[in-house]
């Protein structure tokens, strides 16, 4: 077993134990980390299936040649809207985006498209930023999407642009 | 929320009708690959619970709310990094703090790192794309951030 396996399995044992112990005794700070992990891993944990369910679906029914045309090398400024459009009906949150941008650079996305989808699934989920317009106003949620938008695709086509450059591969899954 | 299951649901009886092997298959792909970033999903949570207990909600609004703007600005960017939260908890947090008196710019900064810059992450991104396009996403993020929070200082009139 390699030696960071074995320290995440230490890791996340102690961190049971710890949870049990404190409840089991009443150790205030214990128990309100036990009622976080709780409420975040439902959070979180009810939204993955769905997720995972469509990433499958997307890589046995979707043709590679389709995400070329559309996302690939060529697909030119399309692609960046195609993205963002794409990440405006994203749910969830970064901890989905990752997945989906994985699986749309395997079928040919290329880096700095896949790189938009993720700045802007964090951005401009829609549901998301209704709400936070709702609380914070129209003219702060308008200046937020305008000013971050055009940044996140022009430091995408950079980023994607420098690790070309490296021979940059993502790790095979 | 309920939108995913329903598009998941009618994808999923469509593709059954069209085709069962590869609806068998999809559904393979799904589970192998969610599985395989459990681990790293966990640790996320682990992190999660822990920092959320060390900073919670009441802990940030006091430091957002201190009287110089840029501080505010460079704490909420901070605190927006480190902590991870649902929508439906952050902004409500933003509108008590708007009526508090914070400065936009301070909520925008905040509210941008929250959803864009993800320490908590980590363990989850770095799986998917390793460690160095990891740093520099984030790195580039928390640059965005900065550069939305001084817009929104502009326009609101809160600087210059």
């Amino acid at each position: 077993m390699k030696r960071n396996n074995v320290i995440k399995i230490v890791g996340i044992s102690g961190y049971i134990l710890f949870l049990i112990i404190s409840f089991m005794f009443g150790f205030n700070p214990g128990e309100e980390i036990g009622y976080n992990f709780v409420f975040f891993s439902a959070d979180m944990l009810k939204i993955l299936p769905g997720a995972f369910i469509l990433i499958g679906l997307f890589e046995v029914w979707v043709r590679k040649e389709t995400i070329e045309k559309h996302l690939g090398e060529e697909s030119g400024i399309r692609g960046y809207v195609w993205a963002i459009l794409l990440a405006g009906t994203t749910v969830g949150g970064l901890y989905v985006a990752f997945p989906v941008a994985y699986a749309l650079h395997s079928k040919g996305a290329k880096l700095s498209v896949i790189f938009t989808y993720i700045g802007a699934s964090a951005i401009c989920r829609v549901p998301m930023t209704i709400f936070e317009a709702s609380f914070l106003g129209m003219k702060f949620t308008a200046i937020r999407l305008f000013v971050s938008l055009p940044l996140v695709v022009i430091t995408s086509i950079l980023l994607g642009a420098y690790l070309r450059k490296r021979n940059y591969e993502m790790a095979r899954r | 929320m309920y939108y995913l299951y329903i598009v998941a649901g009618l994808a999923l009886l469509v593709s059954f009708a069209v085709n069962r092997e590869k609806t068998f298959k999809a559904i393979k792909i799904a589970i192998k690959r969610l599985i395989s970033i459990l681990p790293a999903f966990l640790t996320m949570l682990i992190l999660v619970s822990i920092v959320l207990f060390l900073v919670p909600d009441k802990v940030i609004s006091n430091y957002l709310g201190v009287n110089n703007k840029l501080v505010g600005v460079l704490l909420a960017s901070f605190f927006g990094s480190i902590v991870l939260m649902p929508g439906f908890i952050a902004y409500p947090l933003c509108g008590i703090l708007l009526k508090k008196g914070v400065p936009y710019m301070v909520l925008s900064a905040f509210a941008t790192t929250l959803m864009m810059v993800g320490v908590l992450t980590y363990p989850m991104e770095k799986e998917y794309f390793g460690i160095r396009v990891t740093v520099i996403r984030n790195v580039i993020s928390l640059f965005i951030a900065l550069v939305v929070a001084i817009m929104t200082g502009i326009f609101f009139e809160e600087i210059f």
